[in-house]
C-alpha cells in the first residue's frame, strides 16, 4: 500500500475543506477503498476519516413521509430498522443480499453508493483499463468478460457497478444530498453514476471534495411497501455479486397496475432504470405475458460486451420473476436468503422455491 | 508522522502509538499487541479469519485501519473465555465438532458471537448459514459449524428467558 497522509477532522466544514485538496479520498467503512489500496487500484495520498462527522448517522423520517438515511448510517443498522423495513422492503432485502454480515456491519450507505467496479482489470495496475488510468485501454475486452456490462457501455469500458442496494434506490427515484466547501446540492440517485462514454474515468456526477451526507427516499417510495421484491442471481448461494439483479415494485388498484417500478442490477455502470418497461405495465392487469414483456422491452438495448450473451436472457428472466414476486406480496417476514431466487418461501411447509 | 490511539481490547486498555497510518486494526493485534488468535487468510475481506468484535458487532479487522478505531472496545478469540472457562460458543464448536484445520476457527467463533448478539437467526438453520456467508471453512466443517452455532444460540435464548422456573415440571430452571 502507497503511504498516505491520515487525518480524522471533527467537523464537516473542514473535512470537505480538506477533502478538496488533490490527492485526497474519504474513508468511512473502508470495506472497499481499503481493498483497492491494498490491491494498488487506489493510491491516495490522504484519507480523510469522516467516521467521527456528527449528525450523519441517524434515520430521520420527514414530516411528509419520507425518509432522510444519513451517509454513515451503516449497511445491517438500515436494514434491520424495523420501520425503514416496512416501508421500503425492497431496499432491506437488496442491502441484504449484499456482502457479508461483516461487510455490512461496516460499510456505509455514502461508501455504497461510491464503491468502484469489482471489474478485475480494473483492479489489476499491471492491466489496462481506462477507468483507473484514462487512455490506457481496456483489457477486459478481450479477456475475462462474461460478468461485464450488456447495456450503457462504450468500447472504452465495459464495467458494471457492483451495488445491489442502489437499485432500489433507483426504482424509487431517491435523491443524494451532497456537500462541500461550496455549499450543499441535491443529485437524483439515477444521474449519480455516469455511463463511461469515452470518459469511464469520470464515475460519478460528484465535484472534487463534495460529500455525500445523506439519501432522500420520497414519501411515495413507502406506498408500493406491499409490492416491492429485489432478486438477485448469484455464482452461489451467499456472499457475491450479481450476475443480475433487478428490484420491481407494484402499485396494485382495482386489480390493474397503477404503477410499476424496475431497476436492474449488474448489466451497467450504474444501476438500471427500466422506464419504458415500467410504463408497458400501467393501466393494465397483471399477468405473466406482461411481465415477460416488461423484461423484452427492459433489455431491448442490449448486446453482449464479450463473451456475456447469457446475461440478457438472464436478465429478462429476473425481470419477469421479480415482478412474479413483487405481485405475490412482500412477504411478513425476510426471507432466510434475501434476494435468492433459491429463498425458502415462508407460507410453504418445505423445500425452496424457485419462483 | 505518529498517530497517538487509545483502545480497549479484550477489556485491557491500550495507548499505542502508530508510526504509519497504513496499519490495519488486524495487523495491529497480531503484530504489535501479541495477539495473534485472529488470524490473516485473504487480508481483503473475503474469507472471515480476522473477524473480531468492534464495539460489540462484527466486521472484518483486515479491512479496517487501526488509526479509525481509537476509542473503541475490540473483543478477539483471547477475550472470549473466563479463564480456563470456555464461552458457550467455543464450547458448543468442540462439542460438534466444528473445525478440521482450525484456521478459519478463530474468525467463525468471533461471527458466531456476533451473529447471536445480533439475535436474527433464530432456531433456523437456514438463517444461520445465510449470516455467517462471511466465513469461508476450507474444510468444508460447516455441517459441525451451523449445529455448534445453532446449539449456542439456544443456550443464549434460555439463558436470556427470565428465571421463573419451567411451567411444565413445576421445577425451578436452572
Amino acid at each position: 500500500m502507497k503511504p498516505f497522509d491520515y487525518i480524522r477532522p471533527a467537523t464537516l466544514a473542514e473535512a470537505v475543506t480538506e477533502a478538496a485538496r488533490p490527492g485526497s479520498a474519504y474513508l468511512a467503512g473502508g470495506t472497499n477503498m481499503l481493498d483497492l489500496m491494498k490491491v494498488g487500484a487506489a493510491a491516495p495520498e490522504r484519507l480523510v476519516d469522516i467516521t467521527r462527522l456528527p449528525g450523519l448517522d441517524a434515520v430521520e423520517w420527514l414530516p411528509d413521509g419520507g425518509v432522510r438515511i444519513g451517509a454513515l448510517v451503516r449497511n445491517s443498522d438500515l436494514a434491520y430498522d424495523a420501520r425503514f423495513a416496512a416501508s421500503f422492503p425492497m431496499v432491506a432485502e437488496a442491502l441484504l443480499s449484499g456482502a457479508s454480515a461483516q461487510l455490512r456491519n461496516a460499510a456505509t450507505v455514502g461508501g455504497n453508493l461510491m464503491q468502484r467496479t469489482r471489474c478485475a482489470y480494473f483492479q489489476d495496475p499491471a492491466s489496462a483499463c481506462n477507468r483507473r488510468e484514462s487512455g490506457s485501454g481496456c483489457d477486459a475486452r478481450d479477456g475475462e468478460n462474461r460478468m461485464h456490462a450488456v447495456l450503457g457501455f462504450t468500447e472504452h469500458c465495459i464495467a458494471v457497478h457492483a451495488s445491489d442496494f442502489c437499485v432500489p434506490l433507483v426504482a424509487l427515484g431517491a435523491e443524494v444530498e451532497v456537500e462541500s466547501s461550496d455549499g450543499k446540492r441535491t443529485i437524483p440517485i439515477d444521474e449519480l453514476h455516469l455511463l463511461p462514454g469515452d470518459t469511464p474515468q469520470m464515475e460519478t456526477a460528484l465535484r472534487r471534495g463534495e460529500l455525500i451526507t445523506g439519501v432522500k427516499l420520497p414519501a411515495g417510495a413507502a406506498a408500493f411497501s406491499g409490492h416491492a421484491r429485489y432478486l438477485k442471481l448469484r455464482e452461489r448461494t451467499s456472499y457475491a455479486f450479481a450476475v443480475v439483479s433487478a428490484a420491481a415494485a407494484l402499485q396494485i388498484e382495482d386489480g390493474r397496475i397503477a404503477e410499476a417500478r424496475i431497476a436492474l442490477g449488474g448489466v451497467a455502470a450504474k444501476p438500471w432504470r427500466a422506464a419504458e418497461a415500467e410504463a408497458s405495465l400501467v393501466g393494465i392487469e397483471p399477468s405473466q405475458p406482461a411481465f415477460a414483456r416488461a423484461g423484452e422491452i427492459a433489455l431491448a438495448s442490449a448486446h453482449p460486451s464479450g463473451a456475456n450473451a447469457f446475461k440478457i436472457e438472464l436478465a429478462r428472466r429476473i425481470v419477469t420473476r421479480v415482478l412474479t414476486r413483487a405481485l405475490e406480496g412482500t412477504p411478513e417476514r425476510m426471507p432466510a436468503l434475501p434476494g435468492s431466487p433459491f429463498a425458502a418461501r415462508p407460507d410453504k411447509t418445505s423445500g425452496v422455491a424457485h419462483v | 508522522m505518529s498517530l497517538s490511539i487509545s483502545l480497549a481490547i479484550n477489556g485491557r486498555q491500550h495507548d499505542v502509538a502508530l508510526n504509519d497510518p497504513r496499519v490495519t486494526l488486524l495487523d495491529l493485534l497480531r503484530e504489535r499487541l501479541d495477539l495473534p488468535g485472529t488470524k490473516k487468510g485473504c487480508d481483503r475481506g473475503q474469507c472471515g479469519a480476522c473477524t473480531v468484535l468492534v464495539d460489540g458487532r462484527r466486521i472484518n479487522s483486515c479491512l479496517a485501519l487501526a488509526a479509525s478505531m481509537d476509542g473503541a472496545e475490540i473483543t478477539t478469540i483471547e477475550g472470549l473465555a473466563e479463564g480456563d472457562e470456555l464461552h458457550p460458543v467455543q464450547a458448543a464448536f468442540i462439542e460438534h465438532d466444528a473445525f478440521q484445520c482450525g484456521y478459519c476457527t478463530p474468525g467463525q467463533i468471533m461471527s458466531a458471537v456476533g451473529l447471536i448478539k445480533e439475535g436474527m437467526a433464530g432456531d433456523d438453520p437456514e438463517r444461520v448459514r445465510e449470516l455467517m456467508s462471511g466465513n469461508i471453512c476450507r474444510c468444508g466443517a460447516y455441517q459441525g459449524i451451523t449445529e455448534a452455532v445453532l446449539e449456542a444460540g439456544r443456550k443464549a435464548a434460555e439463558n436470556a428467558q427470565p428465571q421463573t422456573g419451567n411451567p411444565d415440571t413445576g421445577k425451578d430452571a436452572a
